[in-house]
């Protein structure tokens, strides 16, 4: 982004008063709205942290800040309240640690190859990974738990790892291939002709070139995974559920204790919204190419 | 990125245009060339095991009446499923929600967006990039956290009523338990997600317009809606394709959101496909039916992004 600061008030200067003020207007108007913007995208989240802080027993008004802020609320969140959290939130923490580097490695290799190889029907076969770029869960879930159920995989972590990587790897490929496919043809023909075959060339000439775009799709797959739902719900029991699908069952159930649940709510969406602050760039980059060149 | 992107380009076109010979030196030679197959092979497995066969499997099991109990009989019903599904009024009005929600989360974002980089894309604008940062929290915070905050939103002591009564309308409505509000109060949740993917989307888009072109309208003495329509949107068409087709996707898909506000409810008021194959297939024990749910909903969502694909195609081939 470059932003040239004051440079509008120095060509302002120079034009006609008339223009000055349509000017002066119209950048009001434009501060305004984008003020307006973010505020309607935050108001959600402050009210949802509000109401973490009301005192248990009040009936709550959403949007207000409690005369005593009950911080208490996350301690009962985490330790006391309606569900298991820390547990819940482990059992997150673990999928999208085994869903990271399996994802991240199968789709560097297939985009490896997409990417620099020409093979027969490697067009179809891309075309083919690419489903998964449109296909939710919904479409398949059906017989997905029929299938992990064959496999002995339902209420197990690795029944959701799996497909979660089968998912993921569409948009992994087709965002490693994009990188292979850009990266100088110069280097691997050098490597070539020392002789090195392909997997020496993957290993030592472009992965240690590669991992701007591998640590962005790492950081894509650890929020899809921490994120995910409907596959959690359907194949994991009460007690080994993931986080957000963990939080959704107990939701719709009986809601107790109100604050203490969007306190919950909030150390679930954490890591996630840490881990968007610390790279914003890449990750709103990363989403952004993946969507246009796809 | 982008830039290194186009870098790669003459490379792709070369190793088409020249003969065998240079072939040779870009690409890996046929014998080698199957050891791609390899590379393919982890990805592969899994997803053949994990997706594709699970969509293939959607189409059987959408042919039989099975109860999804283990060791029960499926019976071959051929389409009788899908004359069931097609004439259930439920599932009919779970379809017509969906088309609400492409409004909600598609055309409303879309246009939202569009309006907003055609706007503002020629202006410096102070804190762009905190505006940017924050508009686009909402694609990586879990729905079902999303859902709740926007529970405590609608609540009837909720801060849309709080709102209200800031302008003298009071109202103690609980909008998700109201049978004609829950179905567009679920919506906006939608455009909420949505609109800020778009405005960034539509914004870096327009970032990448010629300015040339520009000044090129101004320069025939054409107004804003001349440079609008001959210039920005035309600039915007891949931007355009992809906003929309995420957004049909999403829209179509919901089942996170629904299901954390409302279930479906107040009665079946903002039922979806997503809700209704869950409560078929793990709550009904109608696998049939729920496959076939399931497959409806995919020939819908992968007609519907042809569509999009078709529509906003390169037609003039100005734009790669």
């Amino acid at each position: 982004m470059t932003q040239a600061i004051g440079q509008p008030t120095v060509v302002r200067r120079t034009r006609t008063k008339k223009m000055d003020a349509r000017t002066f207007v119209f950048k009001v108007l434009m501060y305004a709205f984008l003020t307006m913007t973010a505020t309607i995208v935050l108001i959600p989240m402050i009210s949802l942290f509000t109401v973490s802080l009301q005192p248990a027993d009040a009936s709550t008004t959403s949007l207000s800040w409690p005369t005593n802020p009950d911080w208490e609320n996350y301690v009962i969140a985490w330790t006391k309240g309606d569900f298991p959290l820390p547990m819940l939130m482990l059992n997150s923490l673990l999928v999208a640690l085994a869903v990271v580097p399996i994802g991240v490695t199968v789709s560097v290799l297939a985009g490896y190859a997409f990417g620099t190889m020409k093979f027969p029907g490697s067009n179809i076969l891309f075309y083919i990974f690419m489903i998964g770029l449109v296909m939710p869960f919904e479409a398949t879930i059906v017989p997905l738990y029929y299938q992990l159920r064959s496999m002995g995989l339902i209420n197990n972590l690795w029944g959701v790892i799996l497909p979660q990587v089968a998912l993921f790897c569409a948009f992994g490929i087709f965002w490693m291939r994009q990188f292979f496919m850009a990266s100088p043809p110069a280097l691997v023909e050098a490597a070539r002709i020392d002789g090195a075959n392909s997997l020496r060339i993957l290993r030592s000439v472009l992965l240690p070139i590669a991992w701007p775009p591998v640590l962005t799709l790492a950081t894509l797959m650890f929020i899809w995974s921490w994120n995910e739902f409907l596959l959690s719900l359907v194949v994991l029991d009460r007690g080994t559920r993931t986080a957000p699908s963990g939080l959704g069952t107990f939701m719709g159930q009986w809601v107790s204790d109100i604050p203490a649940l969007s306190a919950a709510a909030i150390i679930i969406a954490l890591p996630t919204v840490l881990l968007y602050i610390a790279l914003n760039r890449k990750i709103i980059s990363g989403i952004l190419q993946g969507a246009v060149k796809g | 990125m982008s830039a290194s992107v186009t870098h790669g380009m003459p490379r792709t076109q070369l190793s088409k245009k020249s003969g065998p010979k240079s072939r040779k030196n870009f690409r890996f030679s046929w014998k080698e060339g199957y050891i791609g197959f390899a590379y393919l092979i982890p990805a592969g497995t899994l997803f053949v095991t994990f997706m594709l066969t699970p969509l293939i499997q959607t189409f059987n099991l959408s042919l039989w009446d099975w109860s999804g109990i283990q060791g029960a009989p499926a019976t071959w019903v051929g389409l009788d499923n899908y004359r069931q599904v097609l004439s259930d009024p439920e599932s009919l009005s779970a379809l017509s929600h969906s088309m609400v929600f492409i409004l909600t989360f598609c055309i409303i974002p879309v246009s939202l967006g569009i309006t907003f980089a055609a706007l503002f894309s020629r202006q410096k604008i102070a804190g762009l990039v905190f505006f940017r940062t924050v508009v686009f929290l909402p694609q990586v915070i879990a729905s079902v956290v999303i859902g709740i905050a926007w529970r405590w939103v609608y609540q009837d002591r909720g801060t849309l009523n709080q709102f209200l009564g800031f302008f003298g309308i009071e109202s103690t409505r609980g909008w998700l338990g109201d049978f004609d509000w829950a179905l567009p109060a679920v919506g906006v949740i939608g455009s909420w997600v949505m609109t800020g993917l778009c405005m960034v989307l539509f914004l870096s888009g327009v970032g990448r317009i010629d300015s040339d072109l520009y000044d090129a309208v101004k320069v025939d003495g054409g107004g804003a809606f001349r440079e609008f329509f001959s210039v920005t949107l035309p600039g915007l068409r891949p931007e355009l394709t992809v906003a929309t087709t995420i957004t049909i996707i999403a829209a179509l898909r919901t089942f996170d959101i629904v299901f954390v506000t409302t279930k479906g409810g107040p009665g079946k008021e903002t039922i979806v496909p997503g809700t209704e194959i869950y409560r078929l297939a793990f709550r009904e024990n109608a696998i049939g039916e729920a496959a076939t749910m399931a497959v409806v909903l995919a020939i819908i969502v992968f007609t519907l992004v042809r569509t999009v694909a078709w529509l906003l195609r390169d037609r003039d081939g100005i734009n790669t």
